[in-house]
Parts: C-alpha cells; sequence; structure tokens
C-alpha cells in the first residue's frame, strides 16, 4: 500500500560531533550540519550544528540550550554508536525537560568514519544515515523506563573457585546467597592441583578455607549434589527451583566420620575428581577436605540399590545416617540476581588420536597428571607410569592439545603454556626425569609467569617449538623400542626430530560444559557456537550479560586461569552488591509486545525467546510477552508472520521511515549519476 | 443518483482472471438486494458499454467501483485514472487488484521472457511467429493496442484506492456482507470503515478460524501434504512439515484449504498491518526450523523447492520487492 510521507509537525534539533578527528578526519562535518539545516528544514530540522566534542559537558549544554531556548521536541545526535554514548545524550535531554527517548544516536563513526577512506563519499553516506535518523525520529514516542524492585539474595550456580569468590564477597557484604553445586562437594577443578602456578603454592591450602567458609558461612545457603531445574521471573525477582538430589544421607545425623566409606564393599573408577585414575566407593565424598562433610551415596552404583541386599554402610553407621528411602527434592527460592560460574570441560584428547591417548598406556591427559602430582592422589604424588610403579626417565609435554587448532578449537585455552611449565617443574622436581616441552608459542603473559618460564629454562627443561605429527609406540630403532617416540618437526633448528620418551602429557584444550547450550537456555543467556557464555560488553561489562539479572564468572566465559576467574567472581559480586544497595532497578522500555486480536495463536514465536518471556494463553489462545523478562532482542517480532508482535522503538513505522530517509539521499544521487 | 434514484455501480476488469466475477454472482439472491439498490452503469464482463460512455458521466458520478485485476498495460492504467476520476469509492477487489496476485508472478521475468512464453514457447501455436506489434499500418489508417508495461502493479501503485477486499476470489459470504454494509450506509444505518481499509477479512490469520491443533513449532522436514505418510487431520500442518501459509494470511476464508486437507497458500494475502508477506513468512519458516547445523538446514530447507511461488505467489506486485531485477530490462 502506497506510503506517503507523514506530515511532520516535530521541531528537531541536529548534533554532528567531529570526535576529534576520528569523524571529522574523513567526514566533512560542517558540510554535513550545513545540509541538514539546510534541506532537512523541511523535514523539521530546526537546529543543526557541528561540535568537537559532542559527549563533552560542553556539548552535552549546546543540546540542553536548544531544548529550552529553541523548543526542541526531537534531538538526532550524529555520532557514535549507541552503545557508547546513547545514555549520555539522553540523559542530557532529560535534564532539559525532553523525554529521553525522544533522541535518536546515529553512527557516523563505527558506520562511517571509521570504515571508509574516500572523504566525498563518506561525507554523502553520513547524510543519507543522518537523514534516515532525522525521519526515524519524528516516530519516536516518549517512553518511560520500568522499574523493578531487587531482591537482596543472590544464586550463585557453581562452587569453582569463581563462584566461591563471588558468594564469599556477597555473602560478606551481608546479603543471603544461595549455591547450587551439582557434585558432592564445592571446590571445582582446583580441587584436583597439587601446585598452582606461578608461586607453586599448594591448591588445597589456599582453596579449601574458602570452602571451609563458604560451608559455615551465616548466609551462605549451600546445595551439592543439587541442580537448578527452573528458572522463572526476571531480573530482581527470580523464582529458582532447585532439585536436591537424594544424599540417601541424613546430614543432620552424618558426622562426616567416613565409617561408611570404608565400609562399602562397592570399589569403582572415579571419572570425576581422580580423573579415572583412583577408585572410589559407592558411598563417598570426592576428597577428605570435601565442603560439606556428607557423602553421597551413587544410586547407579550401590549394591543394595542396584541387587536389592548389602546395607552395609547403614550397619556401620554409627549416627544411623543412612537413609535408602530419601527422595530428591524440589526447593523453590527467590533472588534477584543470578551468577553463572559453572566452569569448563577438558577436551577429550582422544579426539586427537595420532597423539595416542586411550590406546597408548602412558600418554597422560593435564587432568590425569595433576592428579598423579596430587599428594593425596591415587599414587601420593608420586609421578610414576601407568603401571603404578615405574618411574619416567623422560617426559614429553604436549601443549595446543585441541587448542589454536582448527580440527578442533580455534581459541588458545590460556592455562595450557604455564600449566605445561609447572609440569616440567614437577617432573624435574619430584623424578630428575629429562623434561620435553613442545610448543607452538609460548604464551607467559601476566604477572610474574615469564619469571616463572625462565626459571623452568634455567632448571633445564627442553623446549622444542613446533606441533607435534605423532606420538608413537613404533620403534625404528633399537634405542626407541619399548618407549614412545614423539615425531615433530623442530621449527627452529629446520628439522624432523623423532624423540623418544616415556611419559607423554598432552595439555588438553579447555572447553565449554557438555551441557552448556542447555543451561545457558535455562537460564535465558546466549551463548556463541562453540558454547562459551557471552559477555555484555568485551571490553567494558566482562561479568554481565545481555540478560539483567544474570552474571558470568570464571571459565564459562572463556578459558582463565585461577585469579581471573576470581577477579571475576568478585566482579559479578560488585556488580550485584550495587544492585542490592540501589533496591531497584530501572530497566530500558524496548520491550516487544504482542497485539492480541492480530495474534492467532500459530506459536511459531514461542520457541524462538532467548529470555523465556513469552507465554502462551491455551484457554484464548493468544501469545503474550512478559515485559518485565523480555529485553527487547527483536527475535519474536520477526519470528512473526501475523506482523502482531511490535517492538517499542523499532516499529515497522520507525524503520520504513528511516530506510526511506536513508533513500532520499541516495535516490538523488542515482538520479544525478543517471543524467551525468 | 440517477433517473431512477438509485446509485450507480461499476466493476472492471484488468489484469485478472474473471473469477472475481464469478464470485461476485455467486452471491446468490443476495445479487437482488443489490439490483434493488444499486443501477449498474459499467461491467463489461456482464453488460455492453463503451469507455465513451463512462467518459461522458459527471466525475464522481459512480458510487461504487470494485476493481479487479493488476495493471499490465496501457489500457489498464487509463480506465483506472478515468474510473477514479469517475468513482466516490474505488475498492481494489480481489488479489490481483490488491497485490497482484498470479499475473503479479511475472514481475521476476523480462517482457522478452513473457512474449516468449506467450508467443514462442512449447504451448503456443504460431508456426510464423508472429508477435502483436503496438502500432500496425493497415489501409485505413494506424492501428494500435495497447502498450505492455515491463511490471504488474496494484492498483493503488496507479492511482488512490478507497478499500481492499483481498482474496483470490474473495469468499461470496464476504462480498454479499460488504454489499450489505454499503446498503446500509446508504441506508443511514451504518458508516463507512476509515478509508485505506480492508474490508471483507478480519485482522487476524487464517489461524484464527483453523480447528487444528497448534502446538511449538519443531520442523525437521518440509513436504509437500501428498508425501507424508500419516497426515494428522488434527494437528497444525505447518508442525508436520507442510509448509502451509495460514500463520502469514489475513483472516477471511474461513481457512477453508487446511480444514480440506490442503496447505494455506496465502489468498487472502498479510494480515493487518504486515508490509511483506513473503519477507515474514520466510523469516517465520525460517523461525521453526529445528536445527542449528548449516548442512541440515540447507537439507530442510531444500524441501521448499519454490521459494517465490511459495512465499510470493499471491503478492510480489504488492510487496516490497514488487519485481525482479530481470523485469527491469525491457
Amino acid at each position: 500500500m502506497t506510503t506517503e510521507k507523514s506530515e511532520n509537525k516535530e521541531r528537531i534539533g541536529v548534533y554532528v560531533c567531529h570526535c576529534g578527528s576520528n569523524i571529522a578526519g574523513i567526514v566533512d562535518v560542517q558540510d554535513v550540519a550545513e545540509w541538514a539545516g539546510r534541506d532537512l528544514a523541511e523535514r523539521g530540522v530546526v537546529v543543526s550544528r557541528d561540535y568537537k566534542f559532542m559527549c563533552s559537558s560542553l556539548g552535552q549544554e549546546l543540546i540542553e540550550k536548544d531544548i529550552q531556548e529553541e523548543g526542541l521536541t526531537r534531538v538526532v545526535v550524529a555520532a557514535c554508536s549507541p552503545h557508547l554514548h546513547e545514555a549520555t545524550f539522553r540523559t542530557a535531554c532529560s535534564r532539559a525537560g525532553l523525554n529521553p527517548y525522544l533522541c535518536e544516536l546515529v553512527s557516523i563513526r563505527e558506520q562511517v568514519s571509521w570504515v571508509h577512506t574516500d572523504k566525498e563519499a563518506a561525507t554523502e553516506k553520513s547524510k543519507a544515515v543522518l537523514s534516515g535518523g532525522v525521519e526515524r525520529v519524528i516516530h519516536h514516542e516518549p517512553l518511560e523506563p520500568l522499574h523493578v524492585p531487587i531482591h537482596p539474595a543472590t544464586l550463585v550456580v557453581g562452587g569453582g573457585i569463581s563462584g566461591i569468590q563471588a558468594a564469599l564477597e556477597i555473602a560478606d557484604a551481608g546479603f543471603p546467597v544461595y549455591m547450587v553445586e551439582r557434585e558432592p562437594s564445592i571446590g571445582g577443578h582446583m580441587a584436583q592441583f597439587d601446585k598452582t602456578f606461578p608461586t607453586l603454592d599448594c591448591s588445597a591450602c589456599i582453596l579449601t578455607p574458602k570452602m571451609v567458609s563458604v560451608g559455615n558461612h551465616p548466609n551462605i545457603n549451600l546445595f551439592t549434589w543439587s541442580e537448578v531445574e527452573k528458572v522463572d521471573g526476571y531480573v530482581g525477582n527470580f523464582t529458582v527451583t532447585i532439585r536436591k538430589k537424594a544424599r540417601y544421607i541424613k546430614t543432620e545425623l552424618c558426622t562426616g566420620c567416613g565409617i561408611c566409606q570404608e565400609k562399602c564393599p562397592k570399589k569403582l573408577i572415579d571419572d570425576v575428581y581422580e580423573a579415572g585414575l583412583g577408585y572410589r566407593k559407592a558411598v563417598y565424598t570426592p576428597f577428605p577436605q570435601a565442603v560439606p562433610k556428607y557423602p553421597v551415596i551413587d544410586r547407579e552404583n550401590c549394591t543394595f540399590f542396584q541387587k536389592g541386599t548389602c546395607k552395609v554402610c547403614q550397619k556401620f553407621c554409627p549416627t544411623d545416617a543412612i537413609d535408602f528411602e530419601q527422595e530428591d527434592e524440589l526447593i523453590t527460592v527467590q533472588v534477584g540476581n543470578i551468577i553463572l560460574a559453572t566452569g569448563f570441560d577438558l577436551f577429550d584428547p582422544r579426539k586427537v588420536s595420532q597423539y595416542g591417548y586411550g590406546r597408548l598406556a602412558n600418554v597422560f591427559s593435564s587432568l590425569e597428571f595433576e592428579r598423579l602430582t596430587n599428594a593425596a592422589g591415587p599414587t601420593n604424588g608420586n609421578i610414576v607410569l601407568r603401571d603404578g610403579v615405574t618411574t619416567p626417565r623422560a617426559v614429553g609435554i604436549i601443549h595446543c592439545v585441541g587448542s589454536r587448532d582448527r580440527n578442533f578449537n580455534n581459541y588458545c585455552s590460556v592455562i595450557c603454556c604455564m600449566q605445561s611449565l609447572k609440569f616440567a617443574h614437577l617432573v624435574h622436581e619430584r623424578t630428575g626425569a629429562t623434561v620435553y616441552n613442545f610448543y607452538i608459542d609460548m604464551r607467559t603473559a601476566y604477572k610474574e609467569y615469564d619469571e616463572f618460564y625462565q626459571r623452568i629454562l634455567e632448571e633445564g627443561t627442553l623446549f622444542v617449538r613446533g606441533k607435534v605429527a605423532e606420538v608413537t609406540g613404533a620403534a625404528r630403532s633399537p634405542g626407541e623400542e619399548g618407549r614412545l617416540i614423539i615425531q615433530v618437526e623442530d621449527t627452529l633448528a629446520g628439522k624432523q626430530r623423532r624423540i623418544p620418551v616415556d611419559m607423554v602429557i598432552l595439555s588438553a584444550a579447555l572447553q565449554p560444559r557438555y551441557d552448556a547450550k542447555e543451561v545457558a537456555h535455562k537460564f535465558g543467556i546466549s551463548c556463541s557456537a562453540n558454547g562459551w557464555y557471552i559477555e555484555k560488553h568485551p571490553k567494558l561489562d566482562p561479568v554481565a550479560t545481555m540478560t539483567e539479572g544474570i552474571f558470568i564468572a570464571g571459565c564459562v566465559q572463556g578459558p582463565k586461569d585461577i585469579p581471573t576467574s576470581v577477579s571475576q567472581g568478585a566482579a559479578a559480586a560488585a556488580r550485584i552488591l550495587g544492585r542490592i544497595q540501589q533496591k531497584e532497578i530501572a530497566l530500558e522500555p524496548v520491550r516487544a509486545s504482542v497485539d492480541q486480536d492480530k495474534c492467532s495463536g500459530c506459536r511459531i514465536c514461542n520457541s524462538m525467546c532467548p529470555f523465556n518471556a513469552i507465554i502462551f494463553h491455551e484457554d484464548r489462545m493468544v501469545t503474550e510477552v512478559n515485559p518485565a523478562l523480555c529485553q527487547g532482542c527483536g527475535t519474536c517480532i520477526a519470528a512473526c508472520p501475523a506482523g502482531a508482535i511490535s517492538g517499542t522503538g523499532f516499529s515497522d513505522q520507525q524503520i520504513l521511515a528511516q530506510i526511506e530517509g536513508l533513500l532520499m539521499v541516495n535516490f538523488e544521487h542515482a538520479r544525478v549519476a543517471e543524467l551525468g | 443518483m440517477s433517473a431512477n434514484g438509485k446509485p450507480k455501480f461499476a466493476m472492471y476488469w484488468a489484469a485478472s482472471c474473471g473469477g472475481c466475477e464469478i464470485a461476485v454472482l455467486n452471491i446468490g439472491e443476495k445479487i437482488l438486494d443489490f439490483d434493488a439498490n444499486f443501477e449498474v452503469v459499467f461491467w463489461p464482463v456482464a453488460m455492453d458499454a463503451k469507455y465513451k460512455d463512462v467518459e461522458a458521466m459527471p466525475d464522481q458520478s459512480i458510487l461504487l467501483t470494485l476493481w479487479n485485476g493488476g495493471i499490465r498495460n496501457k489500457e489498464n492504467e487509463e480506465i483506472a485514472h478515468l474510473l477514479r476520476r469517475k468513482s466516490q469509492i474505488l475498492v481494489a477487489f480481489g488479489s490481483c487488484a490488491t497485490e497482484g496476485c498470479i499475473p503479479g508472478l511475472a514481475n521476476f521475468s523480462s517482457t522478452e521472457e513473457i512474449f516468449h512464453a506467450a508467443y514462442d514457447s512449447i504451448s503456443s501455436e504460431n508456426p510464423e511467429k508472429l508477435r502483436p506489434q503496438y502500432r500496425t499500418q493497415m489501409p485505413e489508417g494506424e492501428i494500435s493496442i495497447p502498450e505492455f508495461y515491463p511490471t504488474l502493479r496494484t492498483l493503488d501503485q496507479v492511482v488512490k484506492v478507497d478499500y481492499y477486499m483481498p482474496g483470490c476470489p474473495p469468499e461470496s459470504h464476504q462480498i454479499a456482507s460488504v454489499i450489505d454494509l454499503v446498503i446500509q450506509v446508504l441506508q443511514g444505518k451504518a458508516t463507512l470503515p476509515p478509508a485505506g481499509s480492508v474490508i471483507g477479512a478480519g485482522i487476524s490469520t487464517v489461524c484464527d478460524d483453523c480447528p487444528r491443533q497448534r502446538n511449538v513449532k519443531l520442523v525437521k522436514k518440509f513436504t509437500r501434504i501428498q508425501a507424508l505418510q500419516n497426515p494428522d487431520p488434527t494437528l497444525c500442518l505447518l508442525e508436520q512439515g507442510v509448509p502451509c501459509n495460514g500463520p502469514a494470511t489475513r483472516q477471511g476464508c474461513g481457512a477453508l484449504c487446511p480444514q480440506a486437507g490442503a496447505q494455506c497458500i496465502g489468498c487472502y494475502g498479510p494480515a493487518e498491518g504486515v508490509i511483506d508477506y513473503g519477507a515474514r513468512l520466510i523469516s517465520a519458516f525460517a523461525s521453526v526450523i529445528d536445527s542449528t547445523d548449516p548442512d541440515e538446514i540447507e537439507a530442510i530447507l531444500d524441501g521448499i523447492p519454490d521459494p517465490a511461488g511459495q512465499f510470493y505467489r499471491f503478492n510480489l506486485a504488492g510487496s516490497l520487492l514488487r519485481a525482479g531485477m530481470k523485469s527491469w530490462s525491457r
């Protein structure tokens, strides 16, 4: 149907920013401002100015003064991306008494000056996008932000070091925390390590005091052996359903004496805590310092649950704490904010089949090696071959297994270089074996990391720069017999090498949790294609997500070392504490809404919402969007075939007007070109 | 008002099939009410009349003109302007007039391709390969036929339209209700809807009238309904992988096709407020595809072998797209 240009009664102010030379270096900003004042006057532009830095106080005052003196009803600022300064200019409008949502930011920096080199064309493009902004702003409506109260409690999902730090920060500030951990104990991967780089602190010694603090903290409600079942609600007011899996232990009676574990006749390989190297019982705590101290009965492996008889643990329990009748409990808690600190999984090195993991006995994964070196581990910290007794004479450590490899993960797993150096040190210290490190690039950024590298070099570890082609047991010479041969191109020496060793350690990549996407969906946040959770801004907002009220910390956001994980945990806590102190939060009113008359309940949009904001009313066969949950992403609006959903600030009318504004300028050019 | 005091009525067909006229006659005995209230002054398919008769009428003298068909040639365009001038209320009647319909699909082809299909292709009986010429010299003088335009346009792309009545053709009960409404307006018992409205249809979609059960949709395969092993007669067709256009199509037909076991093909055009029917439907179908694997998605989309026909069958000319690039060259 024909679109006729709407009558415009608005008084529009246009402000074109130089951004120093960022914009003015490529765009003739003065020309753009003069053009808008002249050619867009009939579209309602009554003031048009250019200024060195619109975001400066003086720049903002220009706008405020014009609103008051010229009676502006709309403001268009042609400057940087709305991500940066939309809030600045909205606030300026607000100060001058104009509804902040009647301000439109047009990006002529990110979308024009930074991406073009032809000054004339860039100036013309700036005019076009500005014209689009002017047409669009005419259709803006005054909006009011939504205010929601913030519940003072916080949910922390994941009891690794990052989650522990976050929980303690919030709890110490005096606010309640619910921590949910799916394993029987908190501690995470850090609890599996013996030493931490670069200081070689004992991992357990620095971690367990914090674990104990979490366990004892009056403000922390700890749910281990539990998982989040469901999340409803929105920032400030989430309702979280936690499944507390049956432990089959009465925790109020259990003293954590360990007799049940000792007596349990069923012994099985511990794939989680011992990385498959050690054993545990069917009733177990993963490690002696576990928090909480209560064991769990692993139903899948318990003889009583599987065969109906046994109950040895019950017989021996001095406090009668074993309860085979226990069932899963569903517990509902109210929280205002959520921190996801669910960590990582180790890349399965079997996938790099040429390295022989799983096929060649003495090829170890990094996590297995961590357990080998751990004094509380299956070998009491003795570094020995798979036979459990032989000390290796030569050890090869391969970096970047599954990282920086197009076949697996393109990214760098960050910690592997330092971890491999730590391994080299431990092997050297405890066995005196010759140690080779096979690396592509050595990455030892951050405090005292490179010094650690120098130290390992001085200790005599040998470094071969090159990607290992193969680890094989097939000897070519008598000297190679019975050993593992590492075939590698030494790119510094420029030749192929075959290096026989007794043990190979694969520094495997850090990967997103196997169920990361599922969990992201449950909490309504977005994750990257490979499954790392996406932060709101990679530099300036690294622990928030696009979903209000959901924060991320630690490796769930991407591979990182312990100091960074701890910093993120604390940062997320600080963000949340700020929120709690404010008691309420103002939400952007950019929201989707469904026209109930137009909606026919086709349900195409129903599975679309990444924030679970869509509700379907079975009785009336219509869909509705919960405005407090909606983040205004527009996915459902695009999906709706009936055009029944529209987004505040992004109506069809606004977008079409903007396109028409853009084309008005470009058509002029096309016509000139045609005639010329 | 005419001599007998009845308001005047006209109906015209431009680029169309004639189904709309039949739909009007199909209103049954309502036609008697119609006759009692209107004087038909111009209706080429039903009565003899000449353009010069219309030209001779005073401007605005026809109360109601139903126009069906798209603007394909110069004659269509001239008569559109003529009837606009002579009519108080001009209704774009039926899919061709409102959104181009099947004739509008020719907007994907160049004029040459269209002529080739009409005069030289295997389906044409034209051994001498004759092509009509716009101007021909005859002994009596030069004769001409109307110029063929490179694209088909909808009526409102040529003249101002007061109301739109969708459907291919509009359902007879909807026509009857519109005629009823106009009669009531004449009798002062009702008022006309705001200019530019769509009349004789609802504002929601076909799904609103469809009795099939609707659930959250996750589609792993698009398929023709004939290829379904055990089609479920009670379940939403789209959920069964049949690309049914019902979710995007304006309510008005009573969901006839899905009730008869066939997918909606979209003849009632876009729902209220939808600007580009095809684009809406493409993004809706894309939204229900249950896969994140690009190759699998590709394979699922192969189940829609003719996207232009699936998504723009009725409304290419009226869409934001309007035409394919080929139509730009003559």
